[in-house]
């Protein structure tokens, strides 16, 4: 009898520990894409960036605030389309404490400038010119918007063009 | 459930059909001429436990119908996988819903429904990989320890009825002579058997460890398996590009930060028909044309000094300098770049001269950098150019606007507006490759084109594949597994001391003419008869039978 609970504990143990070795393959597996992006909940990766007026962003200096970061390209359709919006609702959300910091992926200042005249941006825009700010967000598609909470953790990850009634929705989660 | 006692004494685990020790038959199967020596009748566990659900699952994958029908599945899968290419190689820029029955109609849009365009990497694939391994582990499990009970447990006596039923059997009488069998122990010694006695009966055993090869097998198999589970681990593998024009520094996607590689030079070099080492080509440059000889970027490798975080201005240290050619990759730590694309004469600046349309006088010149643009250049004397907008890779939009489809300057276009001393308001000129409009009216001034620089661009590939060492020890577990159950043969041979009779029984795995043979050598010119092939025998009488009747 013995011998028999013997076994059935060997085979039970077995039996979970391959089984979750399978559940660990589906899981990697299907978060894998997720991996390439970061991951939702985990701390936004430091960075620094100068804007087109010559100041300087460190992501850590906004804590306390929520952080609307957005990466975008002049040439990309999408995110030309939600730059107005952005544009309105940071009038609104300024004073309640959310921050938008505009990202561009690596054009040039030229580019940037014409953009930021044709749309008047007042938030700070800037270029990531070596693209190591794009590779710490690993950043694929444009545009794409990270909600940074003011404990500085990424809330949300949010890819293609936003409508002014989403861009207040979001803004409202990040506000402190 | 109770474990059996054999007669001579031995207690056999409960379900085994012959005594692990003297060779009795336990089971049913006492009316076959021959017995099943598949697992030395030894009790495979999940066949005879069948209580609780964890045993209903253990035996479930136990089993060798299941194994194979996971096989087969599997192979299956794998095989529709790779009828239309798989989405991850389709151009990139099409919808993979459209791509596939725009491509190959209704069969296309068929196996982009059911998934079968991410086969590879889909919950059900991923299922049936990991229930075969599931079953390899188990099923092993199952058999190899019993097994190598069975055979650490096998006495040397045996009893009349299993040699009885071993294949090949054979019975000498004595009359009256007694045979001595030291001659043949030294002969089978000799074959490198190992011979065990007992109370003047013979054991002789050899290559006992080829039984082990299949378990030794599906080691490796799962070992490699693993290696593949481990890919999809954040930080084991990194496949990424990176892109690099002449000139330019940037950090190396995937090694955080650490390192940073500048693009001194691409090269491309082709066979050349004029030169003499290159002669022996020529044939071959008649017939398809250009012929590359190498791509090669040299390349300056940087390590980051310091903790600095991105957009930081880091402090580099340099490395090496390197050049990376096809099959000869820059390798630093565990990353390795390989040479994998590139881009000849990629524009970099365009230079244009203010120009009087008429009189064709020139008015000094400027140079823009596609990749840097300004907006003011100052040409002295009164002239000058504005930069209104820029498209580094121009078209029209479906409203007719001018756009740019990405920042590289594939297909730069310019507005510009020229100041001039008679023209101080400007004139807007839209100057595009080979284009020269003038939108507002007629222009007295144009910017004349006066060259281009271009430069190259050369894309590697980031790799990492802290998995390679895992796969490769399990293949090459694998492949011993293999050479040791197939170039070895586990044979044995019974030689039993009656009072008036000498039996002798051999079995091996498999090679039952190896058997035959080492059992003829060890016999020669003894008055022992040579045991016959049971299985052979019974054939031909069959045969005979059949032609008789």
């Amino acid at each position: 009898m013995n011998k028999k609970k013997r076994r059935l504990i060997s085979r039970t143990i077995i039996l979970l520990l391959l089984g979750a070795a399978l559940v660990f393959a589906l899981y990697t597996n299907f978060t894998k894409d997720k991996n390439e992006s970061l991951r939702k909940g985990s701390d936004a990766p430091n960075f620094v960036l100068t804007d087109m007026e010559g100041k300087a962003h460190k992501l850590s200096d906004y804590k306390g605030k929520g952080v609307f970061l957005n990466f975008w390209g002049t040439y990309c359709k999408p995110c030309e389309y939600e730059m107005p919006y952005m544009q309105n609702q940071y009038k609104n959300f300024k004073d309640q404490g959310v921050e938008i910091l505009a990202v561009n992926v690596g054009e040039s200042n030229y580019a940037v400038n014409n953009f930021i005249t044709k749309h008047d941006l007042t938030f700070p825009v800037m270029i990531d010119k070596g693209r190591e700010v794009e590779n710490a967000y690993r950043v694929d598609i444009l545009p794409v918007t990270f909600l940074v909470d003011k404990e500085g953790k990424v809330i949300d990850i949010i890819t293609g063009a936003l409508t002014e009634e989403s861009i207040q929705k979001h803004m409202e989660r990040i506000k402190p | 459930m109770k474990e059996v006692k054999c007669d001579c004494g031995h207690v056999n685990p409960f379900g085994t059909k012959i005594c692990e020790k003297c060779g009795m038959l336990l089971g049913n199967d006492k009316e076959n001429k021959l017995i099943d020596m598949r697992y030395e009748g030894s009790a495979r566990r999940s066949q005879t436990y069948q209580k609780t659900f964890i045993d209903k699952i253990w035996n479930f994958f136990s089993s060798v119908k299941v194994g194979v029908t996971l096989i087969v599945l599997a192979l299956v899968a794998s095989a529709i996988g790779t009828i239309l290419p798989q989405e991850m190689y389709i151009p990139s820029t099409a919808t993979p819903a459209e791509h596939y029955e725009l491509e190959y109609g209704w069969v296309g849009k068929l196996y982009y429904e059911l998934g079968f365009h991410n086969l590879y990497s889909s919950w059900w694939y991923l299922i049936i990989i990991g229930m075969l391994g599931i079953s390899l582990l188990i099923a092993s499990i199952d058999r190899f320890f019993p097994l190598y009970r069975s055979l650490k447990n096998q006495g040397v006596t045996r009893q009349d009825g299993f040699m009885k039923r071993q294949r090949i059997y054979g019975v000498t009488k004595l009359e009256d002579q007694d045979i001595n069998l030291e001659e043949v122990k030294s002969r089978l010694k000799r074959q490198r058997y190992h011979i065990r006695e007992e109370n003047g009966h013979l054991l002789a055993e050899k290559g006992r460890f080829s039984r082990w090869g299949p378990y030794v097998n599906h080691i490796g198999l799962i070992i490699f398996l693993i290696g593949a589970l481990l890919r999809s681990v954040p930080g084991m593998y990194i496949d990424k590009v990176l892109w690099l024009r002449e000139g330019e520094r940037k950090e190396i996607p995937g090694t955080n930060g650490e390192y940073y590689l500048q693009n001194n030079e691409f090269t491309l070099d082709v066979y050349d028909k004029g030169n003499e080492e290159d002669e022996q080509y020529s044939a071959a440059i008649d017939k398809t044309g250009t012929i590359v000889k190498t791509y090669q970027s040299d390349v300056t490798l940087y390590q980051r000094k310091g903790e600095t975080i991105p957009g930081e201005k880091v402090d580099l240290e340099k490395l090496k300098d390197f050049k990376i050619k096809v099959n000869e990759p820059l390798k630093q730590d565990h990353y390795a770049l390989y040479q994998v694309d590139y881009k000849l004469d990629e524009l970099s600046t365009m230079a244009f001269n203010l120009m009087n349309k008429k009189t064709e006088e020139k008015f000094g010149s400027l140079k823009v950098d596609l990749n840097d643009p300004q907006k003011k250049y100052d040409l002295g004397k009164g002239y000058s150019v504005d930069l209104i907008s820029y498209f580094p890779d121009f078209e029209f939009d479906e409203k007719g606007e001018p756009r740019t489809i990405s920042k590289i300057p594939n297909n730069p276009a310019f507005i510009f507006k020229m100041h001039t001393p008679d023209k101080p308001e400007g004139e807007v000129s839209f100057v595009a490759i080979k284009k020269n409009v003038e939108p507002l009216g007629e222009n007295t001034y144009k910017m004349a084109f006066n060259g281009v620089e271009t430069q190259d661009v050369t894309a590697l590939t980031v790799r990492k594949d802290l998995t390679l060492w895992i796969l490769f020890s399990g293949g090459i577990i694998f492949m011993v597994g293999v050479v040791q159950g197939s170039y070895w043969n586990h044979r044995r041979i019974w030689i039993k001391r009656k009072d008036d009779e000498i039996l002798i029984a051999g079995h091996t795995n498999k090679n039952w003419h190896g058997i035959k043979r080492d059992i003829k050598q060890a016999l020669e010119s003894t008055s022992l008869c040579e045991p016959t092939d049971q299985l052979e025998e019974e054939k031909s009488s069959t045969k005979g039978e059949a032609l008789n009747g």
